[in-house]
């Protein structure tokens, strides 16, 4: 599709918004030209990224830019499956919400737009670099910078609200990062004398059961950004950011960078047979588990709809978390797909509220009683993405809690398919009274026996938010394709063969008929 | 190893430079001649643009060095033409040839700074002297670091120490006697306790030569060993006050706060950092070599004394108001980690400790420049009055930023690459708790940093940075050219890493066990 060798595309995705970011500056009085600069850059990127994929497909794993820091510390990028999906996932969806932001920016008429493209850009910008990391080093230099980055978006109102969610934004990703991650890259290097991400592991030979124990916990919880409780509560303080960063950032970029690490760590770092066998992820389980159920309880009493959103999204990252303590083929194979689906219904919600802030200035979930015969179609997308984050066919969430689910069987831990049961039907309890509150109530301001005025968010808004609950639909269909793109993580041994026939067993008749395996 | 011996009146010129043989002696004679210039000068202008010519010329003099050591090895050079150990000897090898770099190229980075800088903190009359004074103080920390003489060593320790009082005693407010007088005890007391020191090695040894001490330490130790310990004590405590080792510091912040701000910026970045290397080479390559340090309480005492400054000071700088004051308690932390580096003693973390020498060096030295810059557009430093100040001196405070993402350790920058060694020199010996404390105490850095950011960006434009506009172009140029080395030396580390892993390897090789 474009004429560039994949190395040179590897670098033109960590430059393409890169160059965005100090394009943007230049165009700070002419706002047309400034988002057009994004939206072209986003197309682009997106263009470089999907060129990427037949090379992936074809067994290449292009490597660029490596060089030796110091002794110890090497940059280098190098593209792998997960990588490449997670990679998809955030420029597709970039696009998405660069159109939402132009809606919901100008419809709100926010101050310092400029500042808020540039911080965007770079924010996605380190988000290729972390997806493209070759070892654990780029990838804590990226996962750092995204974290400062996106402060400024968090922090974009500039009043106390906002500057004390930064505080909290700040310190907890950046306290977790350096005080548990770091040691925790020290302490791999040490033992296993490089941070390379390797198929099958780096540390199975070299470490006693107690360094692998201390190093998993020392990863969960130092990879702040994967949420998991008790360091879980910067997520929330990070909803005083405008919507756009919420949705893209704060349900996607970030906090799929948090479980994106989680995965690579355990699938590259520990391998996740050398986990299984060393029986060290036992306690994750449960701590993942309990994250998943607490941060579901919690939403249901979130009065806040991005605060619900918010804890929603908690709970969700816990369950790929889970999957990857799980360690079994089939559950880490559905925690990666999880972050696919996850994504495309998160990020609906999140456009949605903002639509009905945009329009109605609404943030509370007890003032959107009639808001549906208001902003039908917003609200509709809300419902259809609702179905999707809960797991109901035919939308794309379905998949992915079947194979995590699959994969809790499969570890032997028949309480965790439990576990997500009963946080499917939690989800129900608090995401579908949103939906019967905005249709079957009347508006308060409704005069009895007339018709409710329409009244949707701005034309920029709205579209986004039906690409993306369409895509939620899509993804039902096309979930076979993303399987068979999943199946091509290196996870070493029989194990991934194995998985790869009971997905398709289990997949195909589930498809209509599309042939998983070829 | 091969020494090139210039001995006296005849030279062979053999490198790319005609007076290569003589580098040595050059690095300190051209600022000591110069500052006589100065001084009969008497023009402020003619004055700063003399110092400028000069500072601009040491690093390559510096540069030249360091090609020299790493193509001969370690080079000695005969003060006079007396042969060491009767006549003076200078002598260079990589870890001093790295430090000659630092104070080199601080003093050149930092001159165009001065223009404006010196000109709002001092008088015009009394501007030669101030340059005259900034050459000496020159002089004397080049001096320290290239000689290989112990008694010489202290000579130009109080040239310098002379030098930086009163540097520090010409700051506009009037609380900077007060701050040199502090220094001035504090500092006598710091070059007494090591000419003590080295009273007794003398006595013992029978020499003051450093390369002679050291090979003669040992059978002396074995002979008698408690004025050797007495002479490791009161070197150790008498440079610990000049390198400000917590509880050692007191002196330092008043110093750094209410010195003229070009001086601040340049003591900061040359001053603790010489002294620390005399510490390196007392510590290893006079005493390592012949007594086992790990089995001594100063080991323990270094260890435990940079971990209580690297989070005491830490968590002072976070309740400090003047942003000078803060900077200069994040300086004593900062040293705690080049301390730590000596205590934990391995080729890993001493070279973490060299490295960090010129990492802070830059990064505080960006800092400290921009606080300078926001003074004389100001008037204050402090962050209650400093509100929006990010929106009225928008590049300034972007260097702040960014030079303050060094301090947190941020990957990328300078800072990250010191916390690396330090950390993986700390996992080396499996002190996880000491490599878990490294990265905690930075992460008390966010808190500081981030208060001067959070006032800066987010409080409304305060009446005070009202009247403020961006910095001038030679203020700006300075504290770009740091910055950038902050960010450079985080990410291309090809040589600055490689410099330092050898100095360590050079340091640590010789060590007892």
């Amino acid at each position: 599709m474009t004429p560039f060798a994949p190395e040179t595309l590897l670098l033109l995705s960590l430059a393409i918004p890169f160059a965005a970011a100090l394009l943007i500056p230049l165009f700070h009085s002419q706002p047309n030209v400034r988002e057009g600069v994004t939206l072209v850059s986003a197309v682009l990127l997106f263009i470089c990224v999907v060129d990427l994929v037949s090379t992936v497909i074809g067994g290449g794993r292009p490597e660029a830019l490596r060089f030796e820091i110091v002794a110890g510390i090497t940059f280098g990028l190098r593209l792998e499956p997960l990588g490449m999906l997670f990679m998809l996932v955030a420029s597709t969806l970039w696009i998405v919400n660069s159109l939402y932001s132009i809606g919901y920016m100008r419809g709100h008429d926010e101050p310092r737009q400029t500042s808020f493209y540039v911080c965007f850009a770079i924010a996605i910008s380190s988000t290729m670099g972390l997806a493209l990391s070759a070892n654990l080093f780029t990838l804590f230099l990226f996962y750092e910078i995204l974290t400062l980055s996106t402060y400024p978006l968090v922090t974009h109102k500039a009043n106390d609200e906002a500057q004390n969610g930064g505080r909290v934004y700040l310190l907890i990703l950046l306290g977790t990062s350096m005080l548990l991650l770091l040691p925790a890259i020290f302490i791999t290097y040490g033992v296993a004398g490089t941070t390379e991400f390797t198929a099958g592991g780096i540390l199975a030979d070299n470490a006693s059961a107690g360094v692998i124990a201390l190093l998993l916990a020392l990863f969960a919880f130092g990879i702040g950004k994967a949420g998991l409780m008790p360091f879980h509560f910067w997520l929330p303080s990070a909803m005083v950011a405008p919507t756009p960063v919420s949705a893209l950032l704060h349900a996607v970029a970030v906090v799929k960078a948090g479980v994106f690490t989680m995965l690579k760590v355990v699938i590259y770092i520990f391998g996740i047979d050398a986990l299984t066998s060393s029986g060290q992820a036992d306690w994750l389980v449960y701590v993942a588990s309990f994250s998943v159920i607490a941060a579901s309880v919690v939403a249901l009493a979130q009065n806040n709809l991005k605060a619900r959103l918010a804890y929603s999204t908690v709970s969700q990252l816990a369950y790929i978390v889970l999957g990857a303590a799980l360690a079994t083929a089939a559950s880490v194979q559905g925690g990666a797909l999880h972050i696919v689906m996850h994504a495309v219904g998160k990020i609906t919600l999140f456009m949605c509220a903002g639509a009905i802030y945009v329009a109605h200035h609404k943030t509370e979930i007890s003032d959107l009683d009639g808001i549906g015969r208001k902003m039908p179609v917003t609200m509709f997308a809300f419902f259809i993405a609702a179905l999707s984050i809960i797991g109901l066919p035919p939308f794309g969430g379905v998949w992915s809690k079947w194979f995590l689910a699959l994969g809790a069987l499969d570890a032997g831990y028949q309480f965790a398919v439990a576990v997500f049961m009963i946080s499917s039907l939690l989800n129900v309890a608090y995401l579908i009274p949103i939906v019967l509150r905005a249709f079957f109530r009347p508006p308060p301001d409704a005069e009895p026996g007339k018709p409710v005025a329409i009244a949707e968010a701005p034309i920029f808004c709205v579209v986004p938010v039906c690409m993306t609950a369409f895509g939620c639909l899509l993804l039902f269909f096309y979930a076979d394709a993303i399987m068979d793109f999943i199946t091509l993580i290196d996870l070493k041994g029989a194990a991934a063969g194995k998985t790869a026939a009971i997905a398709s067993d289990v997949a195909a008749p589930l498809v209509g008929g599309t042939a998983y395996a070829q | 190893m091969s020494v090139a011996l210039a001995a006296g009146g005849a030279p062979v010129a053999t490198g790319p430079f005609i007076l290569t043989e003589h580098l040595p002696i050059l690095i300190v004679a051209t600022p000591l001649l110069a500052s006589a210039a100065v001084a009969l000068l008497r023009n402020a202008f003619a004055a700063w643009l003399i110092s400028l010519i000069v500072s601009w010329l040491l690093p390559i003099f510096s540069v030249l060095l360091i090609f020299e050591v790493q193509d001969k090895g370690i080079i000695s050079y005969a003060l006079g033409g007396w042969a060491p150990p009767v006549g003076i000897e200078y002598r260079v090898d990589i870890v001093n040839a790295f430090v000659l770099l630092i104070v080199s190229f601080v003093g050149a980075i930092a001159m165009p700074y001065a223009l404006r800088g010196v000109e709002h903190d001092i008088d015009e009359a009394q501007r030669p002297w101030f340059y005259t004074i900034y050459l000496l103080a020159l002089t004397g920390l080049l001096g320290m670091a290239v000689t290989g003489d112990a008694f010489n060593i202290f000579v130009f320790m109080e040239v310098s120490s002379l030098a930086m009082y009163t540097m520090i005693a010409m700051g506009r407010d009037r609380r900077a006697l007060i701050a040199a007088y502090q220094y001035l005890i504090m500092g006598t007391i710091g070059a007494t306790f090591y000419v003590i020191g080295v009273g007794f090695l003398y006595v013992t040894t029978g020499t003051l030569n450093l390369a002679d001490i050291a090979t003669r330490i040992g059978p002396a130790f074995a002979e008698s060993s408690p004025p050797i310990m007495a002479a490791l004590a009161f070197i150790v405590v008498g440079i610990s006050l000049k390198l400000a080792l917590f509880p050692l510091h007191v002196w330092l912040p008043n110093a750094y706060a209410f010195a003229p701000s070009f001086a601040t910026i340049f003591l900061a970045a040359t001053a603790t950092k010489v002294a620390v290397y005399i510490l390196l080479r007392m510590y290893f390559s006079v005493f390592g070599v012949a007594i086992s340090l790990t089995d001594l309480p100063v080991t323990e005492m270094l260890l435990l004394l940079s971990i209580a400054a690297m989070f005491i000071a830490s968590v002072l700088a976070i309740y400090e108001d003047n942003i000078d004051r803060m900077l200069a308690f994040s300086s004593v932390a900062q040293v705690g980690y080049m301390t730590l580096g000596i205590a934990i003693a391995n080729q890993t973390s001493v070279a973490g400790s060299v490295a960090h020498l010129m990492n802070h060096a830059a990064m505080k030295a960006a800092l400290f420049a921009a606080i300078g810059a926001v003074l004389y557009r100001v008037g204050t430093a402090r962050v209650s009055e400093l509100g929006g100040i990010g929106h009225k001196m928008p590049l300034t405070m972007a260097a702040f930023v960014l030079a303050g993402l060094g301090i947190i350790g941020v990957p990328g920058t300078a800072g990250f690459i010191s916390k690396w060694y330090l950390g993986v020199g700390a996992v080396e010996y499996g002190w996880w708790l000491v490599a878990f404390l490294i990265v905690a105490s930075s992460v008390i850095s966010v808190i500081y940093i981030g208060r001067v950011v959070e006032a800066a960006y987010f409080q409304p434009v305060s009446e005070a940075s009202e009247r403020a506009k961006e910095a001038p172009l030679t203020m700006l140029a300075t504290i770009f050219a740091f910055t950038a080395l902050t960010v450079y030396l985080g990410i291309d580390t090809t040589w600055s890493g490689q410099l330092a892993e050898q100095a360590g390897a050079a340091l640590v090789g010789g060590l007892a066990k």
